[in-house]
């Protein structure tokens, strides 16, 4: 402990030469610091989860009662359409952005990502496709074609608003958002490790994200592909998608949108993965049970990830054989999916569990993401899934993967890392309130859609009829929405109370693990005042806890050593000059050209060659930039 | 199978007759025999569900999965009631034991000490990833002889219809009997069905529950799938794959009836329509108001080939794509401005007077 404080002692009164923060709406535009575009992410996503989250109740008040006429079909696909894709699009990916964006480099021991002004144009190209892809509720109609917009429907034809078009354009926008991040974020991890992290000693949820940048990267590109054929169909007269002329075929469509579709599922859910393994070790006070097979399985739930995207398609009529292939291999998918359940639940065993929110949470994803792996093993299996596909049995099963899952995993790192984020934690009592609430609205909410579409409520209708047996379980539906609802509101006053706050609390209030811990709060613009140096993957704890650690493979320990080491000093002194890089403005603007070229291939293509040049200006003004 | 009493209204499973002959498999027998005395009724929850049901005034389920009255639908129930049993020991076993934890093992006020720090245990993690592995290939193997069983080529007798998906309504064309009808698909009970799927515009998915799982109608292609109605009745079905604006409005009626009825059906939809029939007023007005662009009627001059069939439209039980019954008033209704029925759907109003929609109405009715 006193080689650390020792080593920020000596940072707090630093000499001149460490780059201090800047203050300002200038410097938040011109921002190539990580720390920065991860909030700027977390609130940027926050504001459109406001969206998506208003289409929800907005429906489910439609549906509260059967043959409600509050909306028209119309506007409903509009509304479910957009729902989903700014849920997925807008919400989930963004948050787990930011994550990688705040935690990665901390728990690396690095002082920014690899590409920082890659990582900002990342961020300004994410806000404008986002808002861009908003627009069109204003020019005659959002698209409306489901968020997989299966063609012909999505075609000009059938769908003749703009609505598609922004969807293509501003979702491909977005595609090579995350692209660059993914390449920036897997270069950052192999390159910038700090001295002694090897990769069975790298924090799980930085593995965990590594898995999803390499997902990210191989399974964007197919979309990207798919949506400007579809584009071209859309508005050249291609029929790359079209059963009428020759060349064509619709199912073509599916399997690519698919192919990305599926590893998308592991993009939302791998990161939160990533935190609860994380989250559920620290307020346990033991090591992860298995590491090594959570880390594998989530490598293997990646590679597998890439070979089943089939089974969203078991009632297209493939054919017996693809049929039975492709529902084999869905189902090994819940082996490494089990093994993981299973090692979370194991790390609790002769555990000294501190219930605090963060860790209801992370708790509350693995109760609730097991119910949503058990409804994904009815769908592997094919007739169960000709049954239930497009009925609200499917609406609960990816509800209780992706809100279940993904956003309890988030919410548990929200309350995790936001004491490092914003120098205080969010207050534990009203956490607990926020985390009953959401338990209850959530289950109220998609639990009896189990029962609606065992049924045989089909998804996607904007009414039902009465007498069907589906009306207890639609109010129970709308009910719990407004439920959740309530803990939103109860968790966007909490955020605002919290930062209204000017108190420093403790930079490590949960006896954290690893090194994200060990940096003083407010964290500093450069991190790491001296890079630390990793003997095992819980560095910062056993550097804590030398009377409990055996330093299992420092010097090729097997773990087993009973006598143990002596535990190495974590930082060494701190550095005399720290260099980080310098804000730049040109990553907005080059977000900006590229968001004028989108608009110029919506409505008028000379202005999508200003965007083009603007997008050359910037590379070329960039590339000259001092670093 | 009376496993989910809850979420079936006991009193108005339908009742197969007396000569349909279940298949009872051993599962089917061990599932019957643990399941059927139903212990779960003692059970305070189950009752406090159904209770909630009868509130809800659960009277029928008629899309549910959980009364099967085909074969495919009645397989793939029994796959689902394996799933479900394995699911709910998996699901009791693992939040069971989280909850043990977060109980059992609870930091007490004041206790500091560091549990013992276990990093893993080999033999217990290459158990959990056999157990999951051994049950996957169990899964699997159901699955996929399921699959195969549904997948069969269908026999010489199967009774073959053309399905025809439209933006909002069903064509069902019988080739071998000469039939075209619209909407109401008629099936015969114990005779193996064989569909072809094929869609005139977007992807539509062809769905009755309780005889068999959903099939996708997908343009450029002619999907097709068996199974073998096995109980007589009326059932519910409905387009599953979002098709636009009145994809919520896209129903099906489906009639099981013996062939003997069948037969009477197929009489019916091969008659002309009557001399008198073609010379009345009504059909007169069907043809100055535009009506046959669009519509058909056996034996008379109205040959439109866009919208559905209307040929014995008098025998019809339901109308709009089994929106509302076929009723007088419903039928007028529907003439007059079929919008007020089914929002988005593409048939116009042609305003016409309460007379001549009233000619128009009694002229369909007599179509039978």
């Amino acid at each position: 402990m006193a080689v650390l404080t020792g080593a920020h002692a000596g940072a707090a009164h630093a000499d001149h030469a460490l780059p201090t923060e800047e203050y300002g709406l200038w410097a938040w535009i011109t921002t190539v610091d990580h720390k920065r575009i991860a909030k700027l992410y977390l609130f940027t996503a926050m504001f459109f989860s406001l969206i998506g989250g208003g289409l929800a109740l907005a429906m489910r008040t439609q549906l509260a009662v059967p043959e409600n006429d509050l909306m028209d079909g119309g506007t409903f696909n509009q509304f479910f359409t957009m729902h989903g894709l700014i849920m997925i699009f807008l919400v989930i990916m963004p948050i787990n952005a930011a994550f990688f964006n705040f935690v990665i480099p901390l728990q690396i021991g690095a002082r920014d990502v690899a590409f920082p002004r890659l990582n900002a144009l990342s961020y300004w190209i994410f806000l404008f496709g986002g808002l861009m892809f908003n627009v069109s509720w204003f020019t005659g109609g959002a698209a409306d074609a489901g968020w997989f917009a299966y063609p012909p429907l999505s075609d000009d034809q059938y769908s003749a608003s703009n609505g598609m078009n922004y969807y293509l354009v501003g979702l491909g926008i977005l595609g090579t958002s995350s692209i660059m991040a993914g390449v920036n974020f897997i270069v950052t991890i192999l390159n910038m490790r700090a001295p002694g992290m090897t990769f069975t000693r790298l924090p799980i949820f930085t593995w965990m994200s590594l898995v999803t940048q390499f997902l990210l990267v191989f399974a964007l590109p197919p979309l990207t592909v798919a949506f400007i054929l579809l584009l071209f169909d859309r508005t050249v007269g291609t029929t790359f998608f079209q059963a009428t002329e020759p060349g064509g075929d619709p199912i073509l469509w599916q399997h690519m949108f698919w192919f990305f579709g599926h590893p998308e599922v592991y993009i939302l859910i791998l990161p939160a993965m990533g935190m609860i393994s994380d989250v559920i070790p620290v307020f346990a006070r033991k090591p992860v049970f298995g590491y090594t097979a959570i880390v594998f399985s989530g490598i293997s739930i990646g590679f597998l990830g890439f070979t089943v995207w089939a089974h969203h398609m078991f009632a297209v009529g493939m054919g017996p054989i693809a049929n039975s292939v492709f529902a084999a291999l869905t189902m090994l998918i819940a082996i490494p999916t089990g093994v993981k359940v299973l090692n979370w639940s194991a790390t609790l065993w002769k555990a000294s569990i501190q219930i605090t929110t963060p860790m209801l949470f992370a708790v509350g994803f693995v109760a609730m993401f097991t119910i949503g792996g058990l409804s994904g093993m009815m769908h592997a299996t094919v007739p169960v899934d000709q049954q239930h596909t497009d009925t609200y049995f499917i609406v609960a099963h990816f509800h209780y993967v992706l809100f279940g899952g993904s956003v309890m995993g988030i919410l548990a790192g929200i309350y995790y890392w936001w004491p490092k984020m914003f120098s205080r934690p969010l207050s534990e009592r009203l956490g607990k309130w926020h985390f009953w609430l959401t338990m209850i609205g959530f289950n109220l909410t998609f639990g009896p859609m189990h029962v609606s579409g065992n049924d045989g409520m089909p998804r996607r209708v904007y009414t039902y009829p009465a007498d069907f047996g589906w009306e207890l379980w639609n109010m129970l539906s709308t009910i719990g929405a407004f439920v959740t609802l309530l803990s939103a509101v109860l968790f966007a006053y909490m955020i605002f109370k919290n930062l209204a706050s000017k108190e420093v609390g403790d930079p490590d209030p949960w006896d954290g693990h690893t090194l994200e811990w060990s940096i003083p709060t407010p964290v500093p613009v450069y991190n790491f005042a001296a890079l630390p140096r990793v003997f095992s993957n819980r560095p910062f704890w056993d550097a804590k806890h030398p009377e409990a650690t055996e330093i299992h493979d420092a010097g090729g320990g097997n773990g087993h050593s009973t006598a143990p080491l002596q535990m190495p000093p974590l930082f060494g002194p701190p550095d005399e000059h720290i260099h980080m890089p310098p804000p730049s403005y040109w990553p907005i603007i080059l977000a900006g050209g590229l968001t004028l070229f989108g608009f110029g291939i919506i409505y008028f293509l000379p202005l999508a060659a200003v965007g083009v040049l603007v997008m050359i200006g910037s590379i070329f003004a960039w590339a000259k930039e001092p670093v | 199978m009376r496993l989910f009493e809850f979420s079936v209204c006991a009193r108005t499973l339908p009742t197969a007759p007396k000569d349909w002959k279940r298949p009872i498999t051993g599962l089917n027998r061990a599932l019957a025999a643990a399941f059927r005395p139903i212990p779960l009724r003692g059970a305070l929850l189950p009752l406090a569900l159904t209770a909630a049901l009868v509130l809800s005034g659960c009277g029928e389920l008629p899309m549910t999965i959980m009364e099967p009255a085909g074969d495919n639908a009645r397989q793939t129930l029994d796959l689902f009631i394996i799933l479900l049993i394995g699911s709910g020991i998996i699901l009791v076993g693992v939040e069971g034991w989280i909850i043990y934890a977060l109980i059992a093992y609870r930091r007490r006020a004041g206790n500091d000490g560091i549990p013992p720090q276990t990093h893993g245990n080999n033999t217990l993690e290459a158990v959990w990833t056999a157990i999951p592995a051994a049950i996957v290939i169990a899964l699997a193997v159901l699955t996929i002889r399921t699959i195969m069983v549904q997948a069969a080529e269908p026999g010489p007798d199967a009774l073959r219809v053309n399905v025809y998906g439209n933006q909002w309504w069903w064509e069902f064309e019988y080739p071998e009997y000469g039939v075209t009808t619209a909407n109401e698909i008629y099936l015969v009970v114990d005779r193996e069905a064989a569909l072809t799927l094929q869609s005139e515009d977007v992807i539509h998915g062809f769905w009755i529950p309780k005889l068999s799982g959903k099939m996708d109608v997908v343009p450029g292609r002619v999907n097709g799938f068996k199974f073998t109605p096995e109980v007589v009745g009326a059932y519910e079905g409905q387009c599953t794959e979002f098709c636009g604006w009145a994809h919520a409005d896209m129903r099906i009626k489906t009639h099981v009836v013996t062939q003997a009825q069948f037969d009477d059906w197929v009489a019916i939809q091969t008659r002309d329509a009557t001399a008198e029939q073609q010379e009345s007023e009504g059909a007169r007005l069907m043809v100055s108001k535009t009506c046959n662009a669009c519509h058909a009627i056996r034996g008379t001059i109205i040959q439109g080939q866009e919208g559905p069939e209307l040929t014995a439209f008098g025998i019809r039980t339901v109308i709009g794509s089994n929106l509302v019954p076929n009723t007088p008033e419903n039928l007028r209704a529907w003439i007059q401005n079929p919008e007020q029925i089914k929002p988005g759907v593409l048939m116009p109003a042609l305003g016409l007077t309460d007379a001549e929609t009233d000619t128009i109405a009694t002229f369909l009715e007599g179509l039978r």
